[in-house]
């Protein structure tokens, strides 16, 4: 259909976009994370001294361990919040399904920053919860974990994902034949077997798609512990980000860099697999 | 056209017990009248096809007896109790869906258990029954296939086993059969009327094709635009339509309009001696109720017409014929017979004129 020439310079300008901006970043990243600093200068010097580092200090592995058990609450708390959210629209949202879908995706257009900045307004020690816990007479001085605690990581980076999770799930239930659903009860099962036996199997990569967002887009975020994390709130992106900053040590954050994208690659392909089983056409 | 399918309605709930009685059913999709006050009974054991064209509210009418709908008039009775406020699953009533609706997600003896499955029956038991209603549609060796491994036909025989599993009182079809090719359908057709005769089960069958209603029912109610036209055997229904509507819909037919006057029937420049006040008349005369006639004289009770043919249509046994009488345009199925030319003479019985309602 169309000309050898032509399919040949369409594909240059994307080949070139990825080459670049990730293929050679990620080579880049991949070969620091095999090089030294000496003296606080970059030493073309191929060891696995980073690696024997990243896992001998305490201090890595115990902020990689909470950085993924942050991840896993927020997968969590969003499937628990995005499910019901999505069940509720798709199967009664009725004539009000595509203002409520609207309600849902419009957060998603205001800025990541300007959200957390709100959270911490409102769960700051002068912020609007603990003015008004005082107010109740419920506490006498400021809940300190409502802020600067992996509590508000969780809480922040959960608001922003439940429409990530929302989404996919919205997307599988609304695929839903409804004859099966009408079938499910014709042959006498209640609404929650339906719910058990038919709708929740058939919405699985919906919900393992939405549970990869939540889960890598957390593994990575470093702006909500920046904002609202703290000190016990640290998450591994930040120690990248200090490393590669101030630290000065490239090769160091190159290797926690590589060991993220692993754990990363591993879960996408699992999910992947996990997706085809429960695929059904 | 109401009074006759009281009254067909009223001869069929004396002779057999009635199963279903539908009792002045009306349903309203916000503005729009879907079913309006329909009334009818079922008897235990019938065969009883919905039949009407798509959007005459026969799968309106299927779906508030199963329980997806809620009817906005009237009420529903089963064995003497009621049905319609009762949740679908609570009815004992079972849905074979147009598409068969099978478990994507479950083997073929997975779906044929569901209904068991939800009700806690024992596993033993469970194993027995799907077994003997896997036998009953001739699908055992499919019992660990997917769904989507199978064809339309296997597919169709999945979802009667599922339906059937439960035992039910009424099974409703929704046109069950659409997504048959021709030669299948017919099978199946074939094997649907058996399985029906064998387990006595009644059955509220919905089909716009006027022909599978014929072959199948023992009684159709004929749908048209949310009431009822005509309920009665598909032999009566045939040879008696109240309506122009019903002639027309199932089989072909001749609309004859004309008058009667002094107990003669005159529509252009044929004329027969017929019942009836004076005044205008529409007659249904079905093509194969005229013949070519043979002979000079004329049989008492018969009546004879010139007329020109101009069209021949061959189709195997029989030949329809396209006859001009006095510019009144006539349909003529005679046995086949070779070629015919010119100006011929026909005879019809003034017994197969149904005088017919508009």
């Amino acid at each position: 259909m169309y000309s050898r020439t032509y399919k040949t310079l369409v594909s240059i300008p994307p080949l070139l976009w990825v080459g670049l901006f990730l293929l050679l970043p990620y080579g880049l990243m991949f070969a620091h994370s095999f090089w030294a600093v000496h003296d606080g200068v970059l030493v073309h010097q191929w060891n696995l001294h980073n690696y024997s580092t990243l896992f001998s200090k305490p201090v890595y592995v115990e902020v990689l361990l909470r950085t993924m058990r942050i991840a896993a609450s927020v997968t969590l708390f969003s499937l628990l919040l995005g499910y019901p959210l999505a069940y509720y629209l798709s199967f009664h949202g009725g004539a009000r399904k595509e203002l409520l879908y609207q309600l849902v995706i419009v957060p998603l257009w205001v800025s990541y920053l300007v959200r957390g900045y709100a959270w911490k307004t409102i769960l700051g020690s002068e912020g609007v919860l603990n003015g008004f816990l005082q107010y109740l007479h419920l506490t006498h001085e400021p809940v300190a974990f409502l802020l600067n605690s992996p509590f508000a990581v969780v809480l922040v980076l959960t608001h922003i994902y439940t429409p990530f999770v929302f989404l996919p799930i919205y997307a599988a239930l609304e695929h839903l034949p409804r004859p099966l659903v009408e079938a499910s009860h014709d042959l006498g099962a209640s609404s929650a077997q339906t719910f058990l036996r038919v709708i929740l199997p058939l919405s699985i990569p919906g919900l393992l798609a939405g549970a990869t967002f939540a889960f890598v887009l957390s593994l990575g975020d470093f702006l909500a512990p920046l904002l609202v994390g703290g000190a016990s709130g640290t998450m591994i992106a930040n120690v990248v980000q200090s490393l590669f900053g101030a630290a000065l040590d490239w090769p160091l954050g190159a290797a926690i860099s590589v060991c993220i994208l692993l754990v990363i690659i591993s879960l996408l392909f699992l999910t992947e697999r996990l997706e085809k089983r429960w695929s059904f056409k | 056209m109401n009074s006759s399918a009281a009254s067909s309605t009223a001869a069929a709930s004396s002779a057999d017990a009635v199963l279903l009685e539908v009792r002045g059913i009306s349903k309203s999709f916000g503005a729009r009248a879907v079913l309006k006050n329909i009334s009818l009974n079922i008897a235990s054991g019938e065969f009883l096809t919905l039949l009407g064209e798509s959007g005459s509210g026969k799968t309106t009418l299927l779906r508030l007896v199963a329980g997806f709908e809620q009817p906005s008039e009237g009420e529903i009775w089963m064995s003497g109790g009621r049905l319609d406020t009762l949740p679908p699953y609570k009815r004992r009533v079972n849905t074979v869906f147009q598409n068969y609706a099978l478990f994507p997600h479950l083997s073929v003896r997975e779906n044929v258990a569901y209904g068991l499955r939800v009700k806690k029956t024992s596993a033993t038991e469970i194993g027995n029954r799907v077994e003997e209603a896997l036998r009953m549609v001739k699908m055992q060796e499919f019992a660990d296939s997917q769904p989507s491994k199978l064809s339309g036909g296997q597919q169709q025989r999945v979802a009667l086993a599922r339906a059937l599993i439960n035992r039910p009182l009424l099974l409703l079809l929704d046109e069950p059969l659409s997504a048959l090719d021709a030669n299948l359908r017919k099978q199946m057709q074939g094997e649907l009327k058996a399985l029906q005769r064998e387990l006595g089960i009644t059955f509220l069958f919905v089909t716009h094709d006027q022909e599978e209603a014929m072959a199948l029912s023992d009684r159709i109610a004929l749908l048209r635009d949310g009431s009822l036209e005509q309920v009665a055997s598909p032999r009566e229904i045939y040879a008696h339509p109240s309506t122009v509507y019903t002639a027309q819909f199932i089989g072909q037919t001749n609309l004859l309009r004309g008058e009667i006057i002094d107990g003669t029937a005159r529509c252009g420049a044929v004329q027969w001696p017929a019942q009836g006040p004076s005044g205008s008349a529409i007659f249904s005369l079905r093509p194969e109720a005229i013949r070519l006639a043979s002979g000079v004289v004329a049989a008492p009770g018969t009546t004879r017409f010139r007329a020109l043919l101009q069209q021949q249509f061959f189709s195997g046994a029989s030949e329809l014929l396209e006859v001009n009488c006095g510019g009144q345009l006539l349909r003529v199925r005679i046995s086949a017979r070779g070629p015919l030319s010119g100006e011929h003479e026909f005879v019809f019985s003034a017994a197969d004129a149904i005088r017919v309602q508009e």
